[in-house]
């Protein structure tokens, strides 16, 4: 394609243009490059402190780990990542290409149920599972009971294991399998099966033939971002107790308090992410030349009568119940049964604290995110663009690591400081940042900027530079251009990044349990805690309140995806 | 009296190159012109550089005699009162369509906005959609609401940045005109910018045809066609061939067709070699003629046949002859030249390199 420059966009609050160029005096440091830039460096500090800690000299702990442990945490953590992936696979594609292709009853009711699991943190759904299928819960009792059997009498599977863990993960992330080969198979052009049937495929072959092949870079990316968010669990696995990175993470930190040890763990769980997220940005990039042609007459759905429809409902039907249904309904009997004694002040104190942590930790996000994409929308050049990315990337970090990545500058900072006060003024200042508020918003913010990010970004590409010119050419100033365009074009891209965060923060588990001001408690660990002291239905009322608001981002995807459909 | 539009010697430069060099172009008075030229010739920046998007390297634009732009000072386009038409019309999605027409009225009474959009949805025929949103109208009621917007605050000029290349061909032409009487009836001026001749014909009463960065002549339609100032204002306009010959005394040129003669151009001196322009009009098929050529290829028009014929010496011609005229790839037939407008150029000069690739693809086609 030709690329015109007279089309390259201008503002009047850009500096002229042979300044915008690739290399021409590039180097001048403007206002907005120096703090968009900056802001991105601060925001990547967790990650960058996890590659200096981890090039500090192997220690006895480290010989000691490789000896003894460090293979459990390699060997289990990839057991995890495959079992999931391939889990996911297993349930989300063809709940993806039944609902997408094919007609069946009920299929309007699962093509958004199905993404409903997504509102359950995979430690809430393993705490509700151990307490429904552990030996004393009611599925084994009242097999005890039925058949008169005794402890030793039969086999159960045990749910607090490695394939525990792997079946918990993989009926809580299996929808993002789900909505990228959805999207894939919608977008796959008509004429293309249509031209398989036509040379006389059948369903079985187009499927398996044709569209299975043309999704796979979206069943890729979505693999992907599945295992990179196993590899992140921390709640799950550490109940489970299966020994994978970020369990390890915990142990040295908290068990041999040894940082270093911590930040050298972290770094190699982050070499697998790293691996991931390239795999999941080449995939994507693949599918965008694999998609045919949008915009396309769709062909009628494949209608599923008879046993086959009845099959297809089973496929569906069956993840919806394991994945929502039955945990939503477990915790709310449990809730019903034991909120009037555990629902009080404390735990609406400690609703009120979820509610503002993560209010104001989506507000500081969205901030960022506003100056990093416009930042960015104003100074298209290189550097900025390359900071504005690195910034992005934190969401494929796990919690555990930006905690520890957190964690570690602050309390040198602490340190510094108050070795300097003492010196100078001989007062200790004690810890200024560690294990304040601040570090852990701080944290929220490293981590889940990139979810507002990506929603102002999104929100910006859909303001075209032709639209901020024609205001212009109506008379509007370059400010009045913010508040009577950008700014209501972009109000429901604010809020859905607001809410994304929001949510997210409230589920948010391992980075809290590091950094949360002492006796500072939210929602997530009260639940944790509880569940540690095997008081699984006394947590039920408060991992019921994260579910339930974690169902308001799943509504907004559902209706996204629903007007996302092509040909509409 | 001041002329409407003045651009004086213009350079407008990216950091790799200039995009517009010495360009001067005078629009004596107020009316509707137009910008033609290939991609990338640099009409798009020339329109930003007189909207104010652009600034200038050197030179000046005046507007009604009033300076808007020189090397080291750009009015802001808000206080240019120049409205603008895009491409892609960047229609406010968050506006309904009488707010879009709105926009540029905000300092206007209360009253007299709502009197002026009344009256400009009535001017672009789309009373009944002043309510609705940009994405609930087809594409041509988009550029309906797009023209309204811009001519709303009565801009002194408006530019129209190539705003039907993205319909279909058959619409074009017919919008183009639509817009034309739109703006002839609010008694504004414009200037389009195009690539697509007929556009540019069905548009304006003047055109300026623009080559990297050049503008090479501004004229009427039927004077670019018929006296082009220039090899590639003729190659660019319409069809052709240059059939060489040489110039002999009082501008007589000897070709394989015979004598013509006609003015020759500038500094050529007699019994050198020179180019004539041969419209496909300019040939017209006479059985009873003695000179004949050879059909190369033929291309049914409905009406007419356009031949592309070979003359002996190998020289090729376009000949446009009534669709009766049936004859088969091979067959001679006979040609007589019928110019009324006989353009010579000089052989091999200018563009004349890149000319010569042009053509050899026109006649090829």
């Amino acid at each position: 394609m030709e690329v015109d420059p007279s089309r390259m966009p201008i503002r009047s609050d850009a500096p002229p243009r042979e300044e915008r160029g690739l290399g021409a005096r590039a180097a001048r440091i403007d206002r907005w490059t120096l703090l968009v830039v900056g802001s991105a460096v601060l925001l990547a500090l967790p990650v960058l402190t996890v590659f200096v800690a981890a090039l500090h000299p192997a220690g006895a702990v480290w010989r000691h780990l490789v000896d003894t442990v460090l293979a459990d945490y390699v060997t289990d953590s990839v057991s995890l990542m495959l079992g999931v992936g391939a889990g996911t696979l297993l349930i989300g594609v063809p709940a993806a290409w039944l609902t997408g292709v094919c007609e069946f009853p009920g299929r309007r009711l699962f093509e958004w149920a199905l993404l409903l699991p997504m509102a359950i943190p995979a430690y809430i759904i393993a705490y509700t599972y151990t307490g429904l299928l552990d030996f004393a819960g009611p599925l084994q009792t009242a097999l005890r009971e039925t058949f008169g059997w005794t402890r030793h009498d039969y086999w159960f599977p045990e749910v607090r294991s490695l394939p525990g863990a792997v079946a918990m993960l993989t009926l809580v992330l299996y929808p993002y399998v789900y909505l990228l080969a959805r999207a894939a198979f919608l977008d796959q052009s008509a004429a293309v099966l249509e031209v398989s049937r036509s040379l006389g495929a059948g369903p079985w072959r187009r499927f398996f033939g044709v569209a299975l092949p043309l999704a796979r870079p979206s069943l890729i990316a979505g693999v992907s971002l599945v295992q990179m968010e196993a590899l992140a669990d921390y709640g799950t696995v550490q109940y489970f107790g299966v020994s994978t990175f970020t369990t390890g993470i915990f142990r040295v930190w908290f068990g041999m308090g040894d940082a270093t040890v911590a930040a050298q763990l972290a770094m190699v769980l982050l070499l697998f992410v790293f691996v991931l997220l390239v795999l999941e940005r080449l995939s994507r990039r693949q599918a965008r030349f694999h998609h045919t042609s949008a915009r396309q007459q769709r062909s009628p759905r494949l209608p599923l009568r008879g046993q086959l429809g009845g099959l297809a409902v089973l496929a569906c039907l069956i993840p919806l119940l394991l994945g929502f249904a039955i945990p939503a309904g477990v915790l709310a009997v449990w809730a019903a049964r034991t909120a009037p004694r555990v629902v009080d002040e404390r735990f609406l104190q400690l609703a009120a604290h979820s509610l503002l942590l993560a209010a104001g930790a989506a507000g500081l996000a969205l901030l960022l995110a506003l100056l990093l994409g416009y930042g960015q929308r104003l100074r298209p050049r290189p550097l900025v663009r390359l900071a504005v990315r690195g910034a992005g990337l934190g969401y494929a970090v796990p919690g555990t690591v930006i905690a520890i990545g957190v964690m570690l500058p602050f309390a040198a900072i602490d340190r510094s400081v108050d070795g300097w006060a003492r010196d100078w003024f001989g007062v200790s200042t004690g810890l200024l940042l560690s294990g304040t508020l601040a570090a852990l918003l701080f944290a929220y913010c490293a981590r889940f900027l990139p979810v507002a990010l990506h929603s102002v970004e999104a929100g910006l590409t859909r303001i075209r530079p032709s639209m901020d010119d024609a205001a212009r050419a109506l008379g509007a100033t370059p400010r009045a251009v913010l508040w009577r365009v950008h700014a209501p074009i972009l109000r429901g891209s604010l809020l859905t990044a607001l809410l994304l965060v929001f949510v997210d923060v409230l589920k948010e588990l391992p980075a809290t349990l590091i950094l949360r001001p002492f006796n500072f408690n939210t929602l997530a660990v009260r639940t944790y805690e509880l569940a540690s002291d095997e008081r699984l239905a006394d947590a039920a009322s408060f991992a019921l309140a994260i579910v339930l608001a974690g169902i308001a981002p799943v509504i907004l995807l559902s209706r996204a995806i629903g007007r996302a459909r092509p040909g509409q | 009296m001041t002329p409407f539009l003045e651009l004086i010697d213009l350079d407008v430069a990216y950091p790799t190159h200039k995009v517009i060099r010495n360009l001067t172009l005078r629009m004596s008075h107020a009316g509707i012109g137009c910008l033609l030229g290939p991609s990338g010739c640099g009409k798009t920046t020339l329109l930003r550089a007189i909207a104010g998007f652009e600034p200038l390297r050197h030179g000046s634009i005046r507007l009604e005699g009033v300076e808007l732009s020189r090397s080291d000072w750009t009015l802001p386009p808000e206080r240019r009162r120049i409205g603008l038409m895009f491409q892609d019309l960047a229609l406010f999605p968050h506006l309904s369509v009488a707010d879009n027409i709105a926009f540029g009225l905000r300092d206007w009474k209360a009253a007299e906005r709502r009197a002026r959009v009344t009256e400009l949805l009535k001017l672009v025929g789309l009373e009944e959609y002043s309510g609705r949103y940009p994405h609930q109208l087809s594409g041509g009621q988009q550029q309906r609401v797009a023209l309204a917007r811009a001519l709303a605050p009565r801009p002194r000029l408006l530019l129209l940045d190539e705003p039907f290349s993205n319909l279909d061909v058959t619409l074009r032409e017919g919008l183009a005109r639509e817009v034309r009487t739109i703006l002839l009836r609010e008694g504004a001026s414009g200037l389009l910018v195009s690539h697509d001749q007929f556009e540019a014909f069905a548009f304006a009463d003047e055109i300026g045809v623009l080559h990297q960065g050049r503008l090479l002549q501004w004229d009427s339609a039927y004077n670019l066609y018929h006296r082009p100032a220039d090899r590639f204002v003729a190659d660019f306009i319409g069809q052709g061939v240059l059939l060489p010959g040489r110039l002999g005394g009082e501008g007589r040129v000897s070709t394989e067709l015979g004598e013509l003669w006609g003015t020759p151009p500038a500094g050529c001196a007699a019994g050198e070699p020179v180019e004539v322009l041969v419209r496909p009009d300019d040939v017209v098929h006479d059985d009873a003629s003695p000179l004949r050529a050879e059909v190369v290829d033929r291309a049914f028009r409905g009406a007419e046949f356009l031949y592309t014929l070979e003359l002996p010496s190998g020289a090729r011609l376009l000949c446009l002859a009534p669709s009766h005229h049936n004859h088969a790839l091979g067959q001679r037939i006979g040609i007589r030249l019928d110019i009324d407008h006989r353009v010579m150029f000089r052989q091999g000069n200018g563009e004349g390199d890149d000319a010569g690739v042009r053509w050899g693809r026109l006649l090829a086609q």
